[in-house]
């Protein structure tokens, strides 16, 4: 009984508490001296990071008026599930009417839907819905074994550090984020044709089986990673019971 | 006195009669009984187990998971590790497979790691209590346990407590080793690694004993006042010193320096032409090492060497003409390779570097002539900050144990930390802090200001935390020992050639040596002598996306006899003989039965050249003329197995038979190089000309 009413008593002391701080953030925050109409993203969107870590590149949105130019002094806030931290979570759009910020990822594993909100001048919400990938502990060890095996052939994009094979090849490999393609493959699918080559499933053999190279937890570690990264995202077949 | 007649007839009603203070009595101590059960019933553990019921309550899995859920304290108890873990009592799914859609904790499941929880527990990962049975005592730090969880961003520190060599899984924590070693902290931390010995830097501070003969007394006082003015990536750090100060030690260092004979030099010849200079630069693959500032701001190049961005106003040109001509007179175990470079050639490259100079860096520096009081300052400034610990400079000791040493930084006790007003009270908080600005802990510490990215602070905390009691402690037969260092040195003339060539900061051989270019250790195996001479005389491409290359050392012929006798003869692999397979009579059938296993089977096309029209694969080396480059041997075996020849190599094992490895290599061998010198090797590619030779 005793434990309850100290219960009760800590959850009022807290609201209150909360209830205080929140007055005192809205007091101190920055009051915008612009509204745009419209906000957008400039970059910084669908990264792909490591979980507890920050992001390599920060998050910019910009605000913009009827004619899409930037405005400045616009406030824009910043809010993501638990675990994410942004620095900082809220300020003002610079003269190119940009907001940037710097973006932790949470200690999970997954896709992060953030939301990025300003208000017009009539104070309507305006929101913008961006997402960040957490890649955990097998997702990155399959991101490491793509960049040694096979990111040559099938990311299409060229490094000064890492030229791409991806032109020279006469049947195109594709892209681990071609989520059109590679969700309708099985996990066993997949499996079979990264053990076994791409004759395993009546596709090109300029795809090499790694069957021999890789063991069963680094193809399973590869699984993870490609699924993780598919745009759009990958939703494994079977009952889903706790949606929230 | 109504107060003291209220308690006593208070003290009358309770106690008055004995039948009712014996009744009172029992009461009292039956209440007091019930505490202890009391406590036990609404524990939060219990709350925790019952909504882990109630939640798994109409799911399609739940017959199963109310079969594995056992109610009560769990425990895992690893006495040889000293783990006492409960966090299962709380943690019910964590090791079904099955609540992958559950995110809510406390009940979540754990994702895929490394370990099995049976065999390690949580603590030896996430630290924390593992033996508090509530939320508050198990995460966080109490009056009795200084240690909480371990935030999820630094988790790879704790697989640095076995895992004592570089561990492909934990990238961050292989960084933060790295980190260590290379930004120099080790000159200055002690750290003793748990299996003997301490931590050794890997990065190479110049001697200052002899530095008047290489720079000027302006450039010293410039580069020790911003040490990044001078090059964006330099590894020294800022000691924030007064402008007094860094005269003074300027003015002891160019006085104390002593020159050494044929340090300084100068060439008759013209000088060079700036495109010429470009291009000697391009062609000896200075970049490889060295990194130049382009116009956009990025550093490109390598970081082996020095950055040269603004080198024309650091270096005096009769040090830099002596240095470009043999770098081992002024430092002998310099990691510069000795190119053989002609009078004109220094000429050419050393006016090259010169005119990377920047007229802003020593624009405002004006020295008046040093007087000695000022010299006395700058030995005792030396000494104070403890140069010596890094740079050897003549007539100052190195000094032992010059900051805090570091082996057990990872356990550090927080109440003997003294925190920053506006900082988390945590041991990861307090060393990121110190890390990312040493001098707002006090302004008369001596840790200088490092220039370090976020990442890099981050790892660096990673591998510090690692750091920790359990790492000492842990028996020796459950840690993942560390590979020895090898101190492997080629004998003979050969090797002091290889010396001389500084072989080793590029190629790996016997396990030591860096790894921009292929390891040697097999190299006798893998190669014919004819095609290792040639390559040797001029090395060409074999791989045309590699931007780092073999530069060319102008080397004598008897330098490249040497050398060539050298690798053939000792450099062999103990598995096989490299004249065991014979494949110089393979029969035409033979060769283009491989043809079609190569082309269509393996499709080995889509990573190698052979046909230099038709094939455009571009990750492994173009075999257009393999056949004279590789052993039969080498090329059977590599087929066979690439993976055990070299590992981590992007070919992938296929599994050949004995026959289609055979059929595969006669076809490969028949590649053959044009009979013509080098100087045609381009044209010689075709295909026609060396199909014919194979059967000669």
């Amino acid at each position: 009984m005793m434990r309850r009413l100290m219960l009760v008593g800590s959850i009022v002391a807290c609201v209150a508490l909360c209830g205080c701080a929140r007055k005192n953030t809205s007091a101190a925050g920055p009051v915008p001296t612009a509204f745009g109409t419209a906000l957008v993203e400039s970059s910084g969107g669908k990264q792909i990071g490591t979980v507890g870590t920050t992001l390599p590149q920060p998050v910019v949105v910009q605000v913009n008026d009827d004619q899409g130019n930037g405005v400045a002094g616009a406030l824009v806030e910043v809010s993501g599930p638990k675990g994410v931290s942004f620095d900082p979570p809220s300020g003002l759009t610079d003269s190119s009417g940009q907001f940037t910020t710097n973006l932790m990822l949470g200690s999970m594993a997954g896709r992060y839907q953030l939301l990025a909100s300003t208000r017009t001048k009539a104070q309507k919400k305006l929101d913008l819905k961006l997402e960040e990938i957490a890649l955990g502990y097998q997702e990155r060890l399959g991101a490491q074994l793509d960049e040694t095996y096979c990111s040559r052939c099938h990311n299409p994009e060229s490094t000064p550090e890492r030229v791409s094979n991806f032109d020279n090849l006469e049947v195109k490999p594709h892209s681990f984020t071609e989520g059109d393609t590679l969700n309708k493959i099985s996990d066993a699918d997949l499996v079979a044709i990264i053990s076994h080559g791409g004759p395993a499933l009546n596709k090109s053999p300029l795809m090499p089986p790694y069957g021999y190279t890789l063991s069963k937890t680094e193809i399973e570690a590869l699984l993870a990673y490609i699924r993780m990264v598919s745009d759009p995202p990958y939703h494994p077949a079977g009952t889903y019971y706790a949606q929230k | 006195m109504p107060s003291s007649a209220n308690k006593s007839s208070l003290w009358q009603i309770l106690f008055g009669h004995p039948i009712r203070a014996f009744g009172v009595v029992s009461l009292v101590f039956l209440v007091s009984l019930a505490i202890a059960p009391a406590k036990n019933y609404f524990s939060e553990w219990r709350h925790y187990q019952s909504q882990y019921l109630s939640l798994i309550q109409g799911r399609g899995d739940a017959v199963t998971l109310r079969r594995h859920f056992q109610g009560g304290i769990q425990q895992t108890w690893l006495p040889e590790l000293g783990v006492v873990d409960r966090c299962a009592t709380c943690h019910v799914g964590q090791t079904e497979a099955t609540l992958t859609d559950l995110s809510l904790q406390p009940f979540r499941r754990h994702p895929v790691m490394a370990h099995k929880v049976d065999q390690f527990g949580c603590v030896m990962c996430h630290r924390g209590q593992g033996a508090a049975t509530t939320v508050e005592e198990a995460h966080s730090s109490t009056l009795a346990w200084e240690q909480p969880i371990l935030p999820a961003r630094y988790t790879e520190s704790s697989c640095g407590q076995c895992h004592r060599a570089a561990l492909a899984e934990a990238p961050q924590l292989n960084l933060g080793r790295n980190l260590l070693a290379r930004e120099g902290c080790v000159h200055c931390h002690t750290v003793k690694l748990p299996g003997g010995g301490t931590m050794k830097a890997t990065d190479d501070p110049p001697s200052l004993s002899h530095i008047a003969d290489k720079t000027t007394r302006e450039w010293i006082y410039a580069w020790l006042k911003d040490p990044q003015a001078y090059a964006a990536s330099a590894t020294m750090p800022n000691f924030k010193l007064k402008d007094d100060d860094a005269r003074d030690i300027s003015a002891f260092l160019v006085a104390n320096s002593t020159p050494i004979a044929g340090d300084t030099a100068t060439v008759n010849a013209k000088p060079g032409d700036a495109t010429a200079g470009a291009s000697l630069y391009g062609e000896s693959f200075c970049s490889s090492c060295h990194a130049v500032q382009n116009a956009a701001g990025d550093v490109v190049g390598g970081d082996l060497g020095p950055e040269l961005t603004r080198v024309g106003s650091k270096v005096k040109p009769e040090w830099l003409t002596a240095w470009l001509r043999n770098p081992r007179v002024y430092d002998p175990p310099t990691a510069m390779p000795h190119y053989r470079f002609r009078d004109q050639q220094i000429s050419t490259l050393g006016t090259f570097l010169l005119a990377k100079a920047d007229s802003d860096l020593l624009a405002n520096v004006h020295l008046d002539p040093a007087t000695p009081e000022q010299i006395t300052h700058g030995k005792t400034l030396v000494q104070e900050y403890g140069c010596a610990a890094c740079h050897e400079i003549s007539g100052i000791k190195r000094p032992e144990n010059f900051a805090p040493e570091l082996t057990r930084i990872g356990s550090k006790p927080i109440t003997q930390l003294i925190f920053l007003a506006v900082m988390q009270h945590t041991l990861p908080d307090y060393i990121e802090a110190k890390i990312r600005q040493p001098r707002s802990f006090g302004s008369s510490l001596k840790m200088p200001q490092y220039t370090l990215t976020a990442q890099q602070i981050g790892a660096l905390t990673t591998a510090l935390l690692s750091l920790t009691d359990r790492a000492q402690t842990i028996p020796p037969a459950l840690a993942v020992s560390s590979t020895l260092d090898s101190t492997y040195q080629p004998a003979g003339n050969a090797g002091q050639l290889m010396s001389d060539l500084a072989c080793f900061s590029c190629h790996r051989i016997n396990g030591r040596g860096g790894d921009m270019a292929p390891d040697l250790s097999w190299e006798g195996t893998s190669v014919q002598r004819p095609w290792l001479v040639e390559f040797l005389k001029n090395p060409n491409t074999l791989r045309p996306a590699l931007i780092r290359r073999m530069p060319k050392f102008n080397l004598a012929d008897g330098e490249i006899n040497l050398l060539t006798d050298y690798i053939m003869t000792v450099y062999q692999i103990p598995t096989f003989d490299r004249d065991s397979i014979a494949i110089g009579s393979a029969s035409p059938v033979l060769v283009e039965q491989g043809k079609q296993l190569f082309y269509s089977k393996y499709a080995c096309q889509s990573c190698h050249i052979v046909d230099s029209k038709a094939d455009k694969g571009y990750v492994g080396p173009t075999l257009t003329q393999v056949g004279s480059r590789l052993t039969s041997a080498w090329v059977y075996h590599w087929l066979k197995d690439p993976q055990s020849l070299r590992p981590g190599t992007v070919e992938p094992n296929r599994n050949m038979s004995d026959d289609t490895a055979r059929a595969l290599t006669a076809f490969l061998m028949s590649q053959k190089a044009a009979r013509k010198p080098a100087g045609k090797a381009a044209r010689g590619r075709s295909e026609k000309a060396p199909r014919l030779e194979a059967r000669r």
